[in-house]
């Protein structure tokens, strides 16, 4: 799904039989990462009381915060300063601006949500945070 | 040192992967109250890994600008989360989500204009993660207008709602596909930016038409949803903690979706696509029609010797609760009647407030004891033997037409059996019908009188009377 077309255009029929068996096992191996993670994430979930759906709707949502490193790949790899490259670094640069908000506003308000939870009912003194 | 250096794609794998191990301990832990807060810890120490070990990916350029963005970011969400009421929280993922989905979608924008020669195979990650990314965050930016009240909370409808989805809808699916056929040329580079505009059209006119009472299924299909575009961007970039922790999110985020839309008896076709808004449109319609209805009015002071008096107390939360702050209140109120001797629960239905587990929430911050919050399943059978039931500010989770009325837009969600209790008070701010805009019996019955007021004023006044009486 990924590469399928790069590697194999280019070259000569040695090189595109390589290139196709190698970009074969690396689709291979990415649908197997592919599939493991979707039903680990469907188990991981799967016992959780409906206390916790809140917080956990907010932890994954940190968790997808994950994209901020896309966006400071992107960021990263824009080198020139023609108008276009500015434009774009505008662009990535927002883009890292918003991932990492999604990620510390995420992680913070899952934090409080739980911090709320972990008080013990008996000992439920004012203001023992 | 230098073997460091010869090896640094190497090292940045090996860091990534200890950050998707965290994510998954992560997980693993918030599915119970005991350890959720270290999961979710370990989850952030995981992240922290992955943004640190990115930061010195060769060739990195712009990293003064990067440190800055990061820094810019932890600023502006930080502050809101650390200071935000907890009636507020939906909210705040919503918003949170949004930019997630705004992040995936700019990734793929940029990468697009910027990268020359991209093969097919990555242009249609490029184009999906742009398309969800868009949505998701246009559609969170709705959801969060919807629950701030900035935006009514009602299903919006407008003339060819649906023949101006599914034209867009359209519009979407040629865009794609065009570019995906020509790949990058002047033209596709226009016309991605096109599609980028579309999509974010589509993302708020999808959910306009939702009700405010289905928000948290929307959010968590949302936030599934960027966890897609996210995986997506990894496969675009190829980097793997990327695709493992956008796919965790995308399952997780699926099947929470699937156990919100059960625990509301609903598929989730029908909360996204419109159903559940044109019954409530037409049952409020008849509503409005049928003769008002009586209701019996009572004062706090009225209402406060059966309650000293009664053995068992039922208190019933909903989202009427978060909008006063009464959860303070409440637990003041119980406290007092607990001081007397009498037995106070309180009744979580799965769906009470604007999220699962959002009551729960709520009442721990005010101290109120685990231990006294019960589930519906654990505490439905004993509203029979109960002597007072004390609705707070919920309405649809305890329409006995759910239960009773196969006409009834809500017929065949699980509800809490208030009506079974001897006697019911609601706290109620007003007349009105509930956020779904369905007339509610149970504020019609015999055996119920209402208090109308804010939550909690009409709370405190209770209290007081209470202890005098």
């Amino acid at each position: 799904m990924l590469a399928l077309v790069p590697g194999f255009m280019q070259g000569t029929a040695d090189s595109v039989q390589s290139a196709l068996s190698e970009n074969a096992t690396i689709i291979l191996l990415s649908i197997y990462v592919l599939m493991l993670a979707i039903f680990l994430g469907f188990e991981l979930i799967g016992k959780v009381p409906a206390t916790l759906h809140t917080p956990l709707m907010s932890g994954t949502n940190a968790i997808h915060g994950i994209v901020v490193l896309g966006a400071m790949i992107i960021l990263g790899s824009i080198h020139g300063s023609a108008a276009i490259d500015n434009v774009l670094k505008v662009l990535a640069f927002i883009a890292v601006v918003l991932g990492s908000a999604n990620v510390f506003g995420g992680f913070v308000v899952t934090d409080r949500m739980l911090e709320m939870f972990k008080r013990k009912p008996a000992s439920g003194k004012a203001g023992g945070k | 040192m230098d073997w460091i250096l010869d090896n640094r794609a190497l090292l940045i794998n090996i860091a990534y992967l200890g950050s998707a191990v965290c994510f998954i301990i992560g997980l693993k832990l918030l599915g119970s109250p005991a350890t959720a807060r270290k999961g979710n810890q370990i989850a952030a120490a995981g992240m922290a890994i992955a943004v640190i070990a990115t930061l010195f990916m060769p060739g990195m350029a712009n990293i003064i600008l990067i440190l800055i963005a990061l820094a810019i970011g932890a600023v502006i969400a930080v502050f809101p989360a650390r200071t935000v009421k907890m009636t507020a929280m939906p909210q705040m993922v919503a918003i949170f989500n949004g930019m997630g989905g705004a992040t995936a979608a700019l990734i793929s924008l940029v990468e697009f204009e910027h990268k020359a020669g991209i093969g097919r195979g990555e242009i249609i990650s490029i184009v999906l993660g742009l398309i969800i990314g868009s949505i998701s965050f246009s559609g969170s930016m709705v959801a969060f207008g919807k629950l701030q009240e900035l935006i009514s909370g009602r299903a919006i409808s407008y003339p060819s709602q649906q023949q101006i989805n599914i034209i867009l809808g359209i519009a979407v699916v040629a865009l794609a596909a065009i570019v995906v056929l020509l790949t990058q040329t002047s033209l596709t580079l226009f016309l991605i930016v096109l599609l980028f505009i579309v999509a974010l059209v589509l993302g708020v006119l999808i959910v306009l038409p939702i009700g405010g009472a289905d928000m948290p299924v929307v959010i968590a299909v949302l936030n599934s949803m960027t966890g897609v575009a996210a995986a997506l961007t990894g496969f675009v970039l190829n980097n793997q903690a990327l695709i493992i922790a956008g796919i965790l999110v995308g399952a997780s985020g699926a099947f929470l979706t699937l156990l919100m839309a059960k625990a509301m008896n609903r598929s989730v076709t029908n909360v996204l696509f419109g159903a559940w808004g044109a019954a409530a449109v037409a049952g409020g319609g008849a509503a409005g029609e049928t003769p008002e209805l009586p209701m019996r009015e009572i004062t706090p002071d009225d209402a406060a010797v059966p309650l000293a008096y009664a053995e068992k107390v039922i208190i019933v939360p909903g989202y009427g609760l978060a909008v006063a702050q009464a959860q303070h209140a409440v637990r003041e109120l119980a406290e007092t009647l607990q001081a007397r001797g009498v037995n106070v629960r309180y009744a979580i239905h799965p769906v009470a407030g604007r999220m699962p587990g959002h009551m729960n929430v709520l009442l721990a911050e005010a101290n109120v004891p685990y231990d006294d919050l019960y589930e519906m399943e654990q505490i439905n059978d004993d509203f029979a033997n109960t002597d007072v039931a004390i609705v707070v500010g919920a309405n649809d989770v305890t329409n006995p037409a759910a239960r009773d009325d196969p006409a009834s837009p809500i017929y065949g969600m699980p509800i809490l059996n208030v009506d079974q209790a001897k006697t019911i008070y609601v706290l109620k701010r007003g007349r009105g019908a509930g956020f779904a805009g369905i007339e509610n019996m149970l504020f019609h019955d015999a055996k119920t009188s209402m208090l109308f007021g804010d939550a909690k004023d009409s709370l405190s006044k209770l209290n007081v009377a209470v202890r005098e009486a």
